[in-house]
């Protein structure tokens, strides 16, 4: 069967679902087919993709160093 | 560790703090400690300030440990106390007078488009060991006004569920997604590499890319 175009407006619009994998089965299949003829879809979602995985990495954001150590002591005469 | 048997071993933990064995109640918090921190900055933006609202908020866990009733999850309750004092700390100080208001960014009404088209040359995970890395990432997340900055921090840095996410910003799951969908292009058109490595602040020409 045919897969039926979908639009780069579309595609943007669903494009982050896309990464989280919350699309239905035929959305995924129309949109892969679209990637794979549309570059400036394509460096959208590399970009996005890219992107939201630095943010998640451990080493963007790190507490100050003595931070934990601080920590417990304030809460150390409350307990 | 697989949730209920984590979910299990917490109750457990809350159990012994609630029954006079406060001692626990470090255990039960160090996993979590990073991510208070990162909750409190993300809405602050200052590490000293950040720092003493995830003390405070701790404290104020430990303090309203016996009310937590599991109807979410310790981590998100946590996150939930660091949020409010987060916010109060911001009302109390009167900062959000400043707080810069995208105009664009928060008519989150109709489709955002992306603004750079062009191939998009990656960004190695291995440049977060870079300083000029983590900054250029961290100031791309502070330009995101606050709703679209709240959303990444909870799904995108602390990996948090849509639905957990929403449970903390008190918004349905069809917002966090629409908010988060447009502060993910946001941030991806900010990081992108523009014209020669330079893109536009909107006041000035800059180079976003330090390499």
């Amino acid at each position: 069967m045919a897969t039926i175009e979908i639009s780069c407006v579309e595609v943007w619009r669903e494009v982050s679902n896309y990464l989280d994998a919350d699309i239905s089965p035929e959305l995924r299949e129309r949109m892969e087919a679209h990637f794979k003829g549309c570059a400036h879809c394509s460096a959208v979602l590399d970009g996005m993709r890219n992107v939201v995985g630095l943010v998640a990495d451990g080493r963007l954001f790190q507490t100050p160093a003595g931070f934990n150590e601080r920590l417990y002591n304030k809460i150390k005469p409350r307990q | 560790m697989p949730q209920p048997q984590l979910e299990f071993a917490e109750a457990e933990l809350i159990k012994r703090v609630c029954d006079g064995m406060p001692e626990a109640f470090e255990e039960l918090v160090r996993p979590y400690e990073r991510l208070v921190y990162v909750t409190a900055i993300s809405i602050l933006k200052n590490q000293a300030d950040a720092e003493e609202v995830a003390q405070e908020a701790v404290l104020k866990a430990f303090s309203k440990l016996s009310s937590f009733r599991a109807e979410c999850k310790f981590s998100t309750w946590l996150i939930q106390i660091t949020y409010n004092e987060a916010r109060m700390k911001l009302r109390k100080d009167h900062r959000h007078l400043y707080e810069s208001i995208d105009e664009r960014q928060e008519g989150s009404e109709g489709d955002y488009w992306p603004r750079d088209f062009a191939d998009w040359r990656p960004i190695p995970s291995e440049l977060l060991e870079e300083n000029e890395t983590r900054q250029a990432l961290q100031n791309a997340i502070s330009s995101l006004s606050p709703t679209y900055r709240e959303v990444v921090i909870l799904r995108d840095v602390q990996n948090l569920s849509i639905k957990d996410a929403a449970t903390i910003l008190g918004v349905t799951e069809g917002t966090v997604k629409t908010r988060l969908h447009r502060a993910r292009l946001l941030l991806r058109d900010a990081l992108a590499p523009g014209i020669d490595g330079c893109w536009s602040t909107g006041q000035s020409y800059q180079k976003v890319r330090p390499w």
